[in-house]
């Protein structure tokens, strides 16, 4: 679907792309990863269109510098900084709908569903909204129409638990009919999303390996935690996940995406020396489901 | 066409919550009130009375500001969204470059003409109230010139908001662009290349080249008809083209060199890098 051959991009005398070949094909969930200055926004931007390069850059077989309408239609892009736009929240909507032909209805039920509250919000600037917010409102804009390539540079960082969850539903929905390219600073936020690691380095590609595949994007583990001594900044840590505490705050259970296993861990790993037990176990879907607002 | 109204629709909306569109209207909207609280519609001068007075004087002011007032908060916000990643954002999305582009300049022309005629047209209905008789002619000349004096410099701000490609490197070029124009006119630099014995062609050439001033001799040619007030190559080159002549190039020439450098600006944008 993505071919990138011989991707080559300077700024002045700097290069920043120093001949990236690379194939991604449908259902291919690419964690992009690598440090500041990678290359990897370059990357992106080449693969929008929005930057010139040397080398061919093809989208289903279309270059997305000359053929922009078409190549643009079938991607969903969510930027790492929101863009501080200052038109209404519904209005953004309607303006991506129409340009991308797509129904605004079904854009805002993704973003109600991921917890934001259209009703509240329609008639507020965008730039006025918190973080997660624009965030939420990006993620719905892309994946509320039918793109084939999506385009995620951090996409889940100012997520909170739950609507990470949603999140991974979502991408579950999509993850046989489009190719996902995911960019992040750190495999760890990312690697129980994707099934192949993409590493930059410099401008070059240094790793280009497939993962198991193992996780369900849909799933859910329920979790208990034991405490050696209730603790009030775990409590609270632990509440944003909205586990229910009990035995006087020593025990706390809930349930954690199947995805976010990996992250929930290193939130733990903050308070080790406090847990006196900890069991995690696939949960049923449905139940899950019921106990996650929004699902 | 639809994308490239979408887009202007999204610029004037965008706009209407700027910063600079407050400032910019409340400086226009703030002169008008101005010119009635000091009384300049009861005042004469050279046989300029009432509205016809009050229009004449808010042309002058007018002139003076809305050149770099249209260049600066121009080239400010374009290349600031640039900055901010507004253009990474949108032209993520399925959008021509030409809609994108022509819309965004349409949709800035309508926010930077409508204040400056809304506040004329204010004056002109307050005036009418207060029982003063209405100036037609003037009025849709007026109009004219300032139509193609916001287009003219629209033009030069987008050229220089797409060269530039940093926010300060803009405003910097955009100040420059703005000082170089005032300093030829007529009376300023221009006034004192005559003086240095600049062949007489050229300083024609200079003054007719220069919006500003092409603006500035048009406005003041009903007031001043010998243009006795504006300077040495404003003589000959209504001497050469006659009122009408000159009325018709001060609508058209502005107009082709807003157009021209918003033109070159675009084919700019699109060979280049676009955030």
């Amino acid at each position: 679907m993505i071919q990138f051959e011989g991707v080559v991009k300077r700024f002045r005398r700097n290069q920043v792309l120093k001949g990236v070949n690379l194939t991604i094909e449908r259902g291919h969930r690419v964690a992009l990863v690598g440090s500041n200055g990678a290359g990897k926004t370059t990357l992106i931007r080449c693969l929008l269109g929005e930057y010139t390069c040397e080398g061919r850059v093809l989208v289903d077989g279309m270059d997305p510098r000359q053929q922009r309408s078409a190549v643009l239609s079938k991607v969903g892009f969510v930027p790492q900084l929101p863009p501080p736009l200052k038109m209404p929240v519904r209005q953004l909507v309607r303006f991506a709908a129409s340009l991308c032909g797509a129904d605004p209805q079904r854009m805002e039920q993704v973003a109600v569903r991921l917890g934001l509250d259209m009703e509240r919000f329609h008639g507020q600037p965008f730039v006025k909204l918190s973080g997660g917010q624009k965030q939420k409102l990006l993620i719905a804009i892309a994946l509320g129409r039918d793109s084939e390539l999506l385009v995620l540079d951090e996409p889940a960082a100012n997520l909170d638990p739950e609507a990470r969850h949603i999140f991974f539903q979502l991408l579950a929905e999509k993850k046989d009919t489009a190719a996902m390219l995911i960019s992040s600073h750190r495999l760890d936020e990312v690697a129980s999303l994707v099934n192949r690691v993409v590493e930059m380095d410099q401008g070059n590609l240094v790793l280009d390996d497939r993962v198991a595949d193992l996780v369900d994007l849909s799933s859910s583990l329920w979790c208990r935690i034991r405490l050696i001594q209730p603790e009030a900044a775990f409590a609270k840590t632990i509440g944003d996940w909205h586990f229910r505490g009990s035995d006087g705050e020593r025990a706390w259970e809930g349930y954690v995406a199947g995805p976010d296993r990996l992250r929930f861990l290193g939130v733990l790993a903050r308070y080790a020396a406090l847990i006196a037990a900890i069991s995690m176990e696939e949960a049923d879907t449905e139940r899950a489901r019921a106990a996650v607002p929004g699902t | 066409m639809k994308h490239l109204w979408l887009n202007a629709y999204a610029d004037i909306v965008e706009s209407l919550r700027a910063r600079w569109f407050l400032v910019y209207t409340a400086v226009f909207g703030g002169l008008v009130v101005l010119l009635f609280a000091y009384g300049l519609a009861e005042s004469r001068i050279m046989g300029f009375t009432g509205l016809s007075r009050l229009l004449l004087t808010y042309i002058q002011l007018t002139m003076a500001i809305l050149p770099v007032f249209v260049l600066v908060t121009t080239v400010r916000s374009v290349a600031g969204d640039r900055e901010a990643g507004v253009f990474e954002y949108l032209l993520s999305l399925p959008i021509t470059l030409s809609a994108w582009y022509w819309g965004k300049m349409l949709g800035r022309f309508l926010m930077v003409f409508m204040p400056v005629f809304l506040a004329m047209i204010g004056a002109i209905v307050w005036g009418v109230i207060k029982g003063a008789a209405m100036p037609w002619a003037m009025l849709i000349y007026y109009t004219g010139l300032l139509m193609v004096l916001a287009w003219c410099f629209l033009g030069i701000g987008m050229l220089i908001s797409t060269i530039a490609r940093t926010s300060d490197v803009a405003q910097g070029a955009a100040f420059v662009v703005w000082l170089t124009l005032l300093l030829f006119l007529d009376l300023i630099l221009l006034g004192i290349m005559i003086q240095e014995q600049l062949p007489a062609e050229t300083a024609v050439a200079i003054a007719l080249a220069n919006p500003m001033q092409v603006f500035r001799t048009a406005s003041m040619m009903l007031f001043d008809p010998q243009l006795v007030l504006l300077g040495p190559s404003a003589y000959v080159i209504l001497d050469s083209f006659g009122q009408s002549g000159y009325i018709a190039y001060a609508l058209i020439y502005p107009m082709l060199l807003g157009t021209l450098c918003a033109g070159i600006g675009y084919l700019i944008f699109r060979r280049t890098d676009l955030p």
